[in-house]
């Protein structure tokens, strides 16, 4: 199994309700967050293009933050997703270094935090929070190694995109453009 | 300038307050958490008031008893069990330690002027006696109701059972009126809300000026989402690269104020290469040719040296709405007050989609359907001497009351003789933010003798008050059923998921007790609003029990169809019965039976258009200090065009003052936010920013507010909306105040 998160930039508007719903679904302090916006544009009036994408922790198959946390607190779980252990993380941030994506924040109470892919609602078979209150619908969560699965289909159909490719970790998370 | 009403900070107030806050915030933060536990909940059906789309959802309180998340009811139709950011972050709105915690009434020493905390019996007896002596002196007529939302609605039912019907919301004349104005004389009905756009099931979707996707209209975005999945055609007319502009197949970056010319260009098309809907048009409309005489030379040709819109553009786009005719919408926009001639242009966009066959038909408009909720029995409403409606006499075809005329009838002197009114009872709206030209305002509230603000938090208007009473936020009380109409009729209810917090009450429950101290008990002849609810539910087939397990409640439809069947014999209700291309209404109102353009200034030398909008994390002015939305977006920026700004020498993150043309200085400063998204005649800021009043600690300084550079006012002779896109301001990189802007005086 191998969780993958797909998301539309021709759909998302960058209205940021990812990034309060992961706030209140996990509990992430007013300050911080798991997932941000950001918003690309290009080009010159009046020809201009801009790309809007929700970006998180890419649940990397080949995580280096994983590689070179010292004591085993950022650790990988079943489908593929990375995890961090408060009680077992020193807050050395030697995994917020490692990120090419700038996905880990410390925690004001001194341990390493980012996206879990909402592990806790994914086990019971509910959609990560962030994608479950998108508005545009512009999020899909489901496994690659399916075929036939919702993700696996649009990857097929649709031009994509990950980011960073160049950094070889083997990201998981995708973008429709 | 000294003034007899005072603006008094609550922020002295607040501090001696805050260690209340504070001391249960660190316990809070002290508990232990496990990221991966699983939490226990309950969750308690609302409906979101953090606009006025009215989502369903549940309220989620954890078993510490504290509000944790709101998620969409999946069976409401305004959210489809997705929030938008501001309902999610609805949380913030209730553990804001900013909010107002005990009623306030202010005092006066000579010179100075303070609020003191009061209880609540005080405050309520001085209201209530306040009203009986304006009852008495000047007639109940003269206290007016400035409201909005939920609580609103309570104070109304107290206001028209006192008799004054001097009522009126920002809602109407400052922002969506000329569109109902519009609509109704052409279809005979008024868009509404949530407008009845079939945008999940159009071809073609046209946007003039609208941006869905930054206006977070739950179910617009939603379903322009959907209009994406399913390859409909988008064309987004804005000077401004907005969202929807970026994801449409086709952009007009028009020159701002011409508008009309490409809508009258586009009719001309229409006609010309026989576009429109003929059997729709001859069977349900009205003067199809005079229509076509009128727009005979508005040729693209002509439309192009107003609008710098290409003629083959022009016909093009034309032609793509003709060819998805008529599942095609024109959308009528929401804040439509822009320069005064507002009514015709809507009457313009009206026109398009009667010519299109759109209006009841699948992918264009559908026939909404409500339920009417039986209102709680009680006697009838004493007829007042005057309303809302003498005062708007001068807009023949204003609906509702139009709030800048019910302010400006409270000054001596502009007020109609025998109509002056003395006092405000301001509800759930932050008036010195939703006004333009502050400056009336500031003259209306001196002149009046009693204030009364109902708010959740020390808004800018607050500070101007006599009396404030702290309402609970949504989360913490009932309110009226929401009755939607949309594809089918639904119900939703709201409901407390906790106690209030600190000493605020529901409005409805100052409603009730300041009727009971006027003697109208019969108009409140209940014990709390859960004895309403019931009773309102029962008559409709269900109860408050049942509405409290869950949250919705949908019905079928009874009256008609959702779309018009193929040729059916159907009555539009307007004078001739048909769709009317010729308004005989607007004839017999002495106004333009069909829309004309009429060129709008534009910026003189060194100044630019002032644009504002919204923001998809913020609601007008009362989101900005809520603590989850203030981190999503916690000022607003000044967007410039790049040339522009190298022009100038402005440089992208560099804060400038405003000053517009009437020389007004923006009090505080703005982020320049240099971009390729506007045009280089242009800025444009997101509304609701620039808060004045301290207590707003979040928020307080940040950002500028548009409405306080608004003082050129464009009125539609037609309904009295207030044109507001006719505001030019100029960057000044030099602080204009002598003093520091951090100790800048609000007045
Ligand atoms: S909630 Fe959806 S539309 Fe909004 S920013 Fe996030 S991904 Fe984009
Ligand atoms: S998957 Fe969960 S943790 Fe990750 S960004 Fe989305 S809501 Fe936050
Ligand atoms: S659109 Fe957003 S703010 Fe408005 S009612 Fe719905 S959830 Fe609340």
């Amino acid at each position: 199994m191998r969780y993958a998160m797909v998301i539309d930039t021709l759909k998302c508007v960058g209205c940021s309700d990812c990034v309060v719903a992961c706030q209140t679904e996990n509990d992430v302090p007013i300050g911080y967050c798991r997932d941000w916006v950001v918003e690309a544009v290009a080009g010159k009036y009046p020809l201009v293009e801009i790309e809007l994408r929700s970006e998180r922790c890419n649940h990397c198959s080949n995580a280096p933050c994983v590689r070179c946390c010292p004591t085993g607190a950022s650790h990988i779980v079943e489908g593929g997703i990375v995890l961090v252990t408060a009680n077992e993380c020193i807050g050395c941030g030697a995994c917020i270094e490692s990120c090419p994506y700038d996905a880990r924040y410390t925690h004001p109470e001194g341990y390493v935090d980012k996206c879990t892919f909402c592990y806790h609602r994914v086990k019971k078979g509910e959609l990560p929070a962030c994608v479950s209150v998108c508005p545009t619908k512009c999020m899909y969560f489901g496994d690659l190694d399916d075929e036939s699965s919702e993700v696996s289909e649009l990857l097929k159909k649709r031009k994509h995109k990950v980011l960073a490719p160049e950094a070889g970790t083997k990201p998981n998370v995708y973008y429709l453009i | 300038m000294l003034t007899r009403r005072k603006f008094i900070k609550i922020s002295a107030l607040s501090a001696a307050a805050l260690s209340f806050g504070a001391g249960s915030l660190s316990l809070l933060a002290k508990a232990n958490k496990d990221p991966y536990a699983l939490k226990k909940f309950s969750r308690f059906p609302t409906y979101c008031e953090v606009c006025f789309w009215k989502c369903a959802g549940w309220t989620h309180v954890d078993e510490s008893g504290k509000i944790t998340k709101i998620i969409g009811n999946e069976i409401d139709t305004h959210s489809n069990g997705r929030f938008c950011p501001r309902g999610t972050g609805g949380v913030g709105m209730y553990h804001d330690t900013d909010r107002l915690r005990v009623p306030l009434i202010r005092v006066k020493k000579g010179e100075e002027q303070t609020f003191r905390e009061a209880t609540w019996e005080e405050a309520l007896d001085l209201i209530a006696s306040k009203m009986k002596h304006i009852k008495e002196k000047y007639g109940s007529e003269s206290f007016a109701l400035l409201k909005h939302g939920s609580p609103g609605k309570h104070m109304e039912h107290l206001f028209k059972a006192y008799g004054s019907d001097t009522i009126g919301e920002p809602a109407y004349a400052q922002c969506r009126g000329p569109r109902e104005t519009a609509f109704s004389t052409t279809f005979g009905e008024w868009v509404g809300s949530p407008e009845p756009t079939d945008i999940r099931d159009t071809k073609c979707l046209v946007l003039i000026g609208s941006h869905i996707g930054e206006n977070m209209h739950n179910g617009q975005v939603q379903e322009m989402s959907d209009a994406i999945d399913n390859k409909a055609t988008i064309i987004v007319v804005d000077p401004r690269l907005s969202t929807a502009a970026s994801k449409a197949n086709f952009w007009l970056p028009i020159k701002p104020a011409t508008d009309l010319a490409l809508l009258l260009a586009w009719i001309h098309v229409i006609i010309e290469e026989e576009l429109y809907d003929k059997k729709y048009v001859e069977q349900y409309g009205h003067g199809f040719d005079d229509l076509k005489v009128h727009v005979q030379n508005m040729t693209p040709e002509w439309a192009y040296g107003i609008t710098t819109i290409k003629p083959d553009i022009i016909r093009k786009t034309a032609r793509e709405m003709g060819h998805a005719s008529p599942a095609v919408i024109v959308h009528p926009g929401r804040h439509v007050v822009w320069y005064g001639d507002d009514t015709q242009r809507g009457r313009a966009v009206a026109i398009l989609n009667g010519l299109l066959g759109s209006w009841g038909r699948r992918g264009g408009f559908f026939f909404p359907e409500g339920l009417s909720i039986p209102k709680y029995p009680h006697p009838k409403y004493p007829k007042p001497n005057w309303s809302w409606e003498t005062l708007a006499e001068k807009y023949p075809l204003a609906e509702m009351g139009i709030t800048n005329e019910i302010i400006r009838s409270s000054i001596p002197g502009e007020a109609q003789e025998g109509h002056l009114v003395k006092a405000w009872m301001v509800a759930g709206t932050n008036l010195i933010k939703s006004i333009p030209n502050k400056r009336l305002i500031e003259d209306a509230m001196n002149a009046i003798e009693f204030m009364v603000v109902v708010d959740t938090m020390p808004s800018d208007i607050a500070g101007y008050a006599d009396v404030v009473l702290p309402e609970c936020t949504y989360l913490e009380r009932y309110d009226g059923i929401r009755s939607a109409s949309h594809r089918h009729p639904s119900i939703a209810l709201r409901m407390p998921a906790v106690k209030p917090k600190y000493e605020t009450q529901p409005a409805w429950w100052m409603a009730k007790q300041l009727g009971e101290r006027l003697g109208l008990h019969d108009y409140f002849n209940y014990k709390d609003f859960e004895e309403v609810l019931d009773w309102q539910l029962k008559q409709i087939g269900s109860s408050l029990d049942e509405m409290k397990k869950i949250g919705v409640k949908n019905f079928d439809r009874k009256e008609g169809n959702l779309y018009l069947a193929e040729g059916e014999i159907f009555e539009f209700n307007t004078n001739t019965g048909k769709i009317e291309f010729y308004s005989t209404e607007l004839e017999a109102k002495g106004f333009d039976p069909m829309p004309k353009y009429t060129p709008h200034p534009q910026p003189p030398q060194g100044f630019f258009r002032l644009n504002y909008g919204r923001a998809p994390m913020h609601t007008f002015s009362r989101t900005v200090n809520n603590p989850n939305l203030h981190d999503l977006m916690d000022e607003n920026v000044l967007w410039l065009n790049p040339k522009a700004g190298k022009i100038l020498d402005i440089k992208d993150t560099q804060y400038v003052w405003l000053k517009n043309q009437d020389g007004i200085l923006s009090t505080f400063p703005i982020k320049v936010r240099l971009t390729e998204r506007i045009r280089w005649d242009s800025v444009y800021m997101v509304h609701g920013f620039g808060q004045t009043n301290k207590s707003m600690s979040k928020t307080y300084g940040k950002g500028a507010a548009d409405t306080e550079m608004i003082t050129n006012i464009m009125t539609d002779p037609i309904m009295g909306g207030t044109g507001m896109r006719g505001n030019f301001v100029m960057l000044l990189s030099e602080n204009p105040h002598k003093t520091d802007t951090k100790n800048k005086k609000v007045i």
